[in-house]
């Protein structure tokens, strides 16, 4: 099983990479980017095939690790 | 009293802080990061700066979970010292020791020159010997310093008397231009700037002394 683990900052926590990205793309002539965030994409191969207990599994592994909870949210897709 | 200064793999600091201490009193011993405990006695655990582990994922997440930061917290759960610097200060964020987290500079640049650093409280071990609102000059190296908390934990903090620095101009973007933060207990300090790049005249300045003197003083005599 393959766990994608979405993390990004949290809304209304000021992404200063995104924003320099936005600013290249205007730069780039690329017209009405009204906003980029950037984030992060972390894949994970499980062993198990239970996808309550994967769920369960990755979640705290974004709690503890994958995602700092103070400034960033985590989306988890299992497949 | 004694102190220990923890290696990463990507430390870079450790080294001038075991000096500064050294300088300031203290027995300083290097503790590796694989180590499951600190030594015998230690008052003071010092996280240098650096980049550990490459600040893959986030500055400070691996080192955060490394055996040695396990013995980190519980030496400050029963009530010892612990002072993170740059680097530092972002693991001792991640491991949840100190409130907060440190995100890349507003500007998106490695901001290295020397700041003027506001002091917010002397009531610390660590900034008992300055005046506040005092303004030191302090050196900066950092690409992520940029400290962010949500509005109710910068109320706490500041009610609380915890914001142990701020910078004196606009250095990378952080909330209340805050530079350094304390524990609750006051124990832990955690700060971007470098004190322990300033206490050398020949390296451009000796206000990082105070700090550093009046830390191992205070252990000292405790």
């Amino acid at each position: 099983m393959k766990a994608r683990v979405q993390v990004m900052l949290k809304t209304g926590v000021l992404d200063p990479q995104g924003e320099a990205v936005r600013h290249a793309l205007g730069a780039l002539g690329f017209d009405g980017v009204e906003g980029v965030r950037q984030g992060k994409l972390i894949e994970i191969d499980l062993a198990g095939d239970d996808p309550e207990a994967a769920k369960r599994q990755v979640t705290e592994m974004c709690e503890k690790l994958l995602a700092n909870t103070v400034i960033e949210s985590y989306k988890i897709d299992l497949n | 009293m004694k102190a220990a200064v923890i290696v990463f793999p990507g430390s870079n600091c450790d080294r001038d802080m075991a000096v500064a201490l050294r300088a300031a009193g203290a027995e300083v011993e290097m503790v590796w990061h694989k180590d499951a405990g600190l030594p015998r006695g230690v008052d003071l655990v010092a996280v240098p700066g650096g980049f550990s582990f490459g600040d893959y994922l986030r500055c400070g997440a691996i080192a955060a979970q490394s055996p040695v930061c396990r013995a980190v917290i519980d030496h400050v759960h029963k009530g010892g010292y612990a002072l993170g610097v740059c680097n530092g200060f972002q693991v001792l964020t991640e491991t949840g020791l100190l409130p907060g987290a440190l995100m890349r500079n507003a500007g998106i640049r490695f901001v290295c020159r020397t700041v003027p650093l506001a002091v917010g409280t002397n009531d610390s071990a660590f900034t008992a010997g300055y005046a506040r609102g005092q303004t030191l000059q302090i050196p900066v190296a950092h690409h992520d310093g940029n400290y962010f908390v949500d509005q109710a934990t910068r109320e706490m903090l500041e009610a609380e008397d915890r914001i142990a620095f701020t910078y004196g101009d606009e250095v990378n973007g952080s909330v209340g231009r805050i530079a350094g933060v304390l524990s609750e207990n006051r124990r832990v300090l955690g700060m971007m700037p470098h004190p322990e790049r300033a206490v050398d005249a020949g390296h451009g300045g000796t206000d990082g002394r105070a700090m550093l003197d009046g830390l191992v003083g205070a252990l000292v005599a405790a």
